[in-house]
């Protein structure tokens, strides 16, 4: 059974639907990347990264500080271009329509592609409010308090916060504040989360609670997380991209296979030199 | 449990209102850029014909063709010197009080929240201070010494702001080499912060002083004159100044009197231009002494 | 005692002491040198409200406050008498209310511009043009009003008088719009990124950022600046005083000739009233008032802030 959903621009795309997901590791891609370099003005950032990211998965990106994983995944949901001077090309596949495509709207696009930042950043309005908000400018026409609960209920906070909805949002501990920047992202109904280093800036407890939360998230969102935590990145993922930097600064992929794999068995001698600690 | 199709995007409508917006958020930049441009344009129009050298070394009179600025010249100038001598060293002074010296506690706090209130004064409120203060209590008379000191008071806030910030700029790493070797707190001060903060102090004063040159209500308040026709031979003589002799001249009802107004209008305003380039260029200069 | 081969300066045992001395007698000097100057601001205020008390007391003693202040005339000269300062009040808050019609929005809107969709080269030009528009002394903005402004809107409304409220208002505006927008603009730059970002994140347009983020965010100093640019145009002089009028009436008519309170204090300066007399009193009864009015307009600006303002973590 496959029901078409609107792509990108005004053509529609055939999905499959969940029954129909294959045994992992034959799971449909949702985001196909094919030699994509960023630049920023003259500095190239990343060079050549080609991978197929699966739908409903955890997929992991990890490496040393500066090696691009934060750029490679900004450019999923085109914040990047929001910085003056930056230059991508290459191809980047959402659902098999090109991202960049000039009658794709970023705007609309980014409606489907969520985002999740490293220090939790709620708006200083209501709790209520700040995950009404991607309702709002997405013009929702179901019903608010509905949505709301739902989303509060997939980030794994309403029980906190259900009796408190009207107060400001700074009022939460951080990782209460993160969780409702997940709802707030949640809420309209992304397929794509993007995770930018969700958890590092928050305690222990907090920190597994967001990855109990992604491992129940990822039976309908495709999540890719960037994250410097080896550990987590093992607990969390299906499969795991390792990124490093070049001596020209630039970012590039070093390899990408599941989980299980890059963390017993590595290809790549990098890789076994990474996750082993030799370096960092 | 995923319903897509529940979002309505309306993607035109937002681009157009988005358009729209932009458009009116750059008219108001340009409504306000249009105003300067027409009033300049206003002033050019009719006053340059009236630029000629005996609008500056003639002293007012009756007949527009005869009439000059010389007598607001040299109050202007008497009263900017004397402002200067009163304000810079009372305001560094209290920069360096409150920058150096000054610990957090409540005389500091009511000081700092002072000093902010007073910026915020009208300027003929200082002018009824300096009244009372000044030429009645003091009995100063309707002299340059008491508008000085008027004014001195009214850019106290600017020096005082001013200097502040340039002081504040000076590098910590300046101040303990310096302590380290053994100076005190004031040789500190002298030998080092102050040389160094400087070149900012002094685009502080120059700032304060064109906010001081036209200024015209504290003036009026205390020489309650203006039409004058002679220059201040010692502090405590009557005087004008630059814009308080352009008030007179708007006043009079003859055409020919605007356009000197306008006249004196562009000799001022060339005034104020030098002053504040002479400030950036300091304040450029400053920077890239700093950077060094 | 053997002669040492390097000749070493003979050092008296008590110099050192000497030196530190008359170290610390020349820093301590200084110190209460410069607690001095800084007192001087403390001691301007305790002058401002001191010399306006004393001076309008002598008024207050003939006059009931009563009277002064909800009196509908205003004519301390020109007999019959009354001494009710309504109608420069009007006259003040008529200005300043078409000042500020014409300043908030545009003020904002540039705002808005200046922090959200400008380019840096495009900001780093226009911010300067701005402010020369907040250095230009008030006598041009009166003239302006007199010999521009207001023939110009007599084109279209023949009714306008020479002096009136409506030139000097819009002009009023002109001129502080800059204090508005830098201000305001001070308090959008200061929102932080990561707001927009996210906001940005959840598919709004630049639009929905800058208003459903940025400005409630801001809010507290964007109000703090309009309050501000409000107590500066009830300070205002000399502008009001050329193009405003001297006729004080209580009226909300901006077509008509008013008179400020400013510009009255400016009038009766400009005249032959003696020192002393009542008659004099009343620019420092008229001061008085206006110094409150400014007071807690600028205490309220600064109260906005601290309480409402800066709460992003």
């Amino acid at each position: 059974m496959t029901e078409t959903r609107k792509g990108l621009g005004s053509t529609t795309v055939p999905k499959l639907s969940v029954k129909e997901h294959a045994a992992p590791g034959e799971s449909p891609t949702v985001i196909t990347v094919n030699k994509l370099d960023v630049h920023y003005g003259t500095f190239c950032a990343v060079r050549g990264v080609s991978m197929k990211i699966k739908e409903n998965r955890v997929t992991a990106f990890i490496g040393p500080s500066g090696c691009g994983k934060s750029t490679v995944l900004r450019c999923f949901n085109r914040m990047n271009v929001l910085i003056p001077g930056a230059r991508v090309t290459g191809e980047i596949n959402f659902f098999g329509q090109d991202l960049y495509a000039a009658e794709v709207d970023p705007t609309e696009m980014r409606s489907r592609v969520g985002m999740v930042f490293q220090k939790p950043n709620p708006f200083p309005k209501s709790i209520y409010d700040n995950v009404a908000f991607g309702l709002k400018v997405n013009g929702y026409t179901g019903n608010y308090p509905d949505a709301v609960e739902r989303s509060l209920k997939r980030a794994a906070l309403w029980g906190e916060v259900k009796d408190r909805l009207k107060e400001n949002a700074l009022q939460l501990s951080g990782g209460q504040q993160q969780r409702l920047c997940i709802a707030r992202a949640l809420a309209p109904e992304p397929e794509v989360l993007l995770m930018d280093e969700p958890a590092s800036a928050l305690d222990p407890i907090s920190t597994l609670a967001i990855e109990q939360l992604i491992n129940d998230l990822c039976t309908d969102v495709s999540i890719i997380i960037v994250t410097h935590n080896m550990q987590q990145a093992a607990r969390v993922s299906h499969e795991t991209a390792f990124f490093m930097v070049d001596d020209d600064r630039a970012g590039y992929l070093v390899e990408f296979d599941d989980t299980s794999n890059i963390f017993t068995n590595p290809n790549d001698e990098r890789t076994e030199a990474y996750i082993t600690g030799r370096f960092s | 449990m995923r319903s897509p199709s529940s979002f309505n995007h309306h993607l035109g409508r937002r681009k157009i209102l988005g358009s729209i917006a932009l458009v009116v958020f750059m008219s108001s930049v340009v409504v306000g850029i249009l105003g300067l441009v027409v009033l300049l344009a206003q002033v050019l129009f009719q006053g340059l014909e009236w630029l000629s050298p005996e609008l500056i070394f003639n002293f007012p009179s009756r007949h527009p063709e005869q009439a000059g600025l010389k007598a607001a010249i040299f109050g202007t100038l008497w009263l900017m010197g004397l402002t200067a001598a009163f304000t810079v060293p009372v305001g560094v002074g209290a920069a360096i009080y409150l920058e150096e010296y000054a610990t957090e506690n409540w005389l500091t706090r009511l000081i700092e929240v002072n000093i902010a209130n007073l910026a915020g004064v009208p300027s003929i409120v200082y002018g009824l201070l300096g009244l009372a203060l000044f030429v009645q209590l003091l009995s100063l008379g309707r002299s340059v010494l008491a508008g000085a000191l008027t004014m001195s008071l009214l850019v106290l806030p600017i020096v005082i702001l001013a200097s502040r910030e340039a002081i504040k700029a000076v590098p910590e790493t300046y101040r303990q080499a310096a302590f380290a070797l053994g100076a005190t707190k004031w040789e500190v001060v002298r030998s080092v912060v102050l040389p160094s903060a400087y070149p900012g102090v002094l685009t502080g004063i120059i700032l304060a002083m064109s906010r001081a040159i036209g200024e015209t209500a504290p003036v009026i308040a205390i020489s309650a004159l203006v039409y004058l026709t002679f220059v201040p031979q010692n502090p405590l003589d009557r005087f004008t100044v630059l814009p308080i002799q352009i008030f007179n001249w708007i006043a009079r009802p003859q055409e020919d009197f605007r356009g000197l107004a306008a006249g004196g209008i562009i000799v001022l305003l060339i005034v104020l231009l030098s002053m504040n380039a002479l400030a950036v260029f300091l304040r450029n200069r400053y920077q890239k002494q700093s950077v060094e | 005692m053997t002669k040492s081969l390097i000749s070493v300066p003979t050092t008296n045992s008590d110099e050192p002491h000497f030196r530190r001395r008359s170290k610390t007698w020349e820093g301590g000097a200084a110190k209460w040198l410069f607690l001095a100057c800084a007192l001087v601001s403390i001691l301007t205020t305790i002058g401002i409200l001191v010399s306006l008390v004393i001076n309008a007391w002598g008024f207050f003693t003939e006059i009931p406050i009563w009277d002064y202040l909800f009196g509908t005339r205003w004519s301390p000269i020109l007999k019959p008498r009354d001494y009710g300062v309504l109608p420069l009040v009007s006259g003040t808050l008529l200005v300043t209310l078409i000042g500020a019609l014409v300043a908030v929005p545009i003020g904002l809107a540039s705002a808005i511009f200046l922090s959200e969709y400008a380019p840096d080269r495009l900001r780093r030009i226009i911010k300067p043009v701005l402010e020369i528009l907040g250095g230009i002394p008030t006598v041009v903005y009166g003239y302006f009003a007199l010999t521009w402004v207001t023939p110009q809107i007599q084109k279209i409304l023949p009714d306008l008088l020479v002096f009136n409220a409506l030139s000097a208002g819009l002009v009023l505006g002109l001129m502080i719009i800059p204090m508005v927008s830098s201000l305001s603009e001070d308090a959008m730059l200061a929102v932080p990124r990561s707001l927009k970002q996210a906001a940005y994140a959840l598919g709004a347009t630049r639009l929905e950022v800058s208003i459903s983020i940025v400005v409630p965010a801001a809010l507290s100093g964007v109000i703090a600046a309009c309050i501000i640019g409000i107590s500066r145009a009830i300070g205002e002089t000399m502008l009001v005083t050329i193009a405003a009028g001297a006729t004080p009436k209580l009226t909300l008519n901006p077509l008509e000739s008013i008179q400020t309170m400013t510009a009255y204090i400016v009038q009766l300066s400009l005249g032959e009233t003696p020192h002393g007399s009542l008659e004099f009193n009343t620019i420092f009864a008229v001061g008085l008032l206006l110094f409150f009015m400014t007071l807690v307009m600028n205490v309220g600006g600064h109260y906005v802030v601290r309480r409402w303002g800066l709460r992003y973590e």
